[in-house]
């Protein structure tokens, strides 16, 4: 095994992952918006809202990423409207090409996770803050969405270990973030499998550090499943 | 006394249907201040939905509800009777209490939180003085060794008492009871009717939906029986127990476990 030659790729290959890491949180922390959006309108009972927020939510669920990416970046670019439009100087960027698909997509799963997590907040705790005189808003704010995010987290969890390794597929379109170098290196040495082992790692390690937050946030969230401290105490040493 | 002439809750011709089927067939009801009354009627006899149109967790088809005097406003739209007034609501809301009969205590807040919530978010007082209050209220029902328990730590009767300190928190003028002690197995429904009837010495203005005959009997001022939608006897406890004016009440009583 030539280890100078991995350490040399590995070193190549981090400089790619600030690019992979800004593409997923971007894409993640948009994407969670768009998808509380979502729910809120495929739960609100309006027709008008609901069958829209159901439509897209099918569309994205069911064809391929790549081809949003693709459709997005070379497909928008066909219409002469799109290319005369304010919106062409952001649309003719690979980057807010990719970081667009991939919001739109994590945000058709992640409506479906929050939409579950919302149907699951027990209604007599809604009640609850209704009868004590609670707005709409401060009973989201207070008792739906703290409920609800205690069941999204592990689901959520998956989506966000998904879109670590979904932004590989923005190599597609010229962007240099890690599986984009790794290509790029791939045809300059001709070293695929080592250069691609190295690639493979480095999503293992920033997986590996996303499913512990994850793991940290559930545990940080689920006091009220565990023990009362006092049986902690009176258990003695766990 | 002039102060208990005052009615603290009164429903005039409550109508209220679930599709075809009329669960509450015109019902008026009045409660004077200091009232305990307590409200009985086999399971469908509309109780609870009555009690539930009282802070509008049922919307009446038509008829009145005033509290403290208000009247709670209503409109038409779509065919459909609607609050009139969010803020009113709100407001009337937070100045009744409610207690459930599945507790529905905020399962991820501390006993604390649960009770300080409100007060702090809606009633928008200083949080110093609602932990303060919160601390002497569950002191007051008998658990202030919880306060940083969650929820799930508690027993049934601990839940139960917790959320009676939670309504109280508030200050309402009015505390409404949805059969309180129906959930609780047996051998906790004691400690939840102790809390409740310390309640109602101090003078509170209680209504009672209950299946404790012992508690309507020896607690309340004031028995109304409910049947098939609609106020079918009330009258003082006195009255009520002992001559049993109604076949239909006489034969609710009978069917029930007794008095405890």
């Amino acid at each position: 095994m030539d280890i100078p030659f991995l350490y040399e790729t590995l070193l190549k290959l981090l400089t790619g992952v600030p690019l992979t890491l800004q593409l997923a949180v971007s894409s993640l922390g948009l994407g969670a918006i768009l998808a509380v959006i979502l729910a809120l309108a495929r739960l609100s009972g309006l027709r008008l809202l609901a069958w829209p927020a159901s439509c897209y939510v099918f569309i994205f669920r069911s064809t391929p990423l790549l081809v949003q990416i693709f459709l997005i970046y070379h497909g928008l670019g066909q219409f002469h409207g799109v290319r005369a439009s304010f919106l062409w100087p952001i649309l003719r960027e690979p980057y807010w090409c990719a970081l667009i698909a991939l919001t739109l997509n994590t945000a058709a799963y992640s409506c479906e996770i929050v939409r579950g997590a919302l149907l699951s907040v027990p209604p007599g705790q809604i009640e609850a803050a209704r009868a004590c005189g609670m707005s709409s808003f401060t009973l989201h704010r207070r008792v739906v969405f703290p409920l609800a995010l205690r069941h999204a987290l592990p689901g959520y969890g998956n989506e966000f270990i998904l879109m670590i390794k979904s932004t590989a597929l923005a190599s597609i379109i010229t962007l240099m973030e890690v599986t984009g170098l790794a290509a790029q290196l791939i045809s300059e040495s001709f070293r695929a499998i080592e250069i691609l082992i190295v690639a493979a790692a480095i999503y293992l390690f920033i997986n590996f550090i996303v499913t512990r937050l994850v793991q940290w946030a559930e545990y940080a969230l689920s006091a009220d499943l565990r023990p009362p401290p006092a049986a902690l105490e009176q258990g003695g040493a766990l | 006394m002039t102060d208990q002439l005052k009615p603290a809750v009164r429903l005039t011709e409550l109508r209220k249907s679930f599709g075809a089927f009329e669960v509450l067939k015109g019902i008026s009801l009045e409660a004077m201040e200091g009232d305990v009354v307590s409200i009985l009627g086999s399971s469908g006899s509309g109780k609870s939905t009555m009690l539930r149109c009282i802070n509008m967790l049922e919307t009446p088809d038509s008829g009145r509800i005033e509290v403290g005097g208000e009247a709670i406003q209503l409109k038409q739209a779509g065919g459909r009777t609607r609050p009139a007034d969010r803020h009113q609501l709100q407001r009337m809301r937070a100045s009744i209490g409610m207690v459930f009969q599945n507790f529905n205590l905020w399962s991820h807040m501390t006993i604390l939180e649960n009770l300080i919530e409100a007060p702090i978010h809606v009633q928008k007082r200083p949080r110093a003085d609602c932990v303060d209050e919160a601390e002497a209220l569950l002191e007051k029902v008998g658990i202030a060794e919880k306060r940083n328990h969650y929820p799930a730590h508690l027993s049934g009767g601990q839940q139960q008492r917790a959320a009676i300190a939670r309504a109280l928190a508030q200050h309402p003028k009015v505390m409404l009871f949805d059969e309180p002690t129906s959930a609780l197995d047996p051998e906790l429904v004691g400690e939840v009717l102790r809390v409740m009837r310390a309640l109602a010495e101090e003078g509170r203005t209680m209504l009672v939906v209950t299946h404790e005959m012992g508690f309507a009997r020896d607690v309340s001022s004031k028995v109304v029986f409910l049947h098939k939608g609609a106020v079918e006897v009330e009258g003082s406890p006195h009255e009520m127990f002992a001559a049993g004016r109604s076949d239909c009440f006489r034969q609710f009583l009978s069917g029930s476990n007794g008095l405890r």
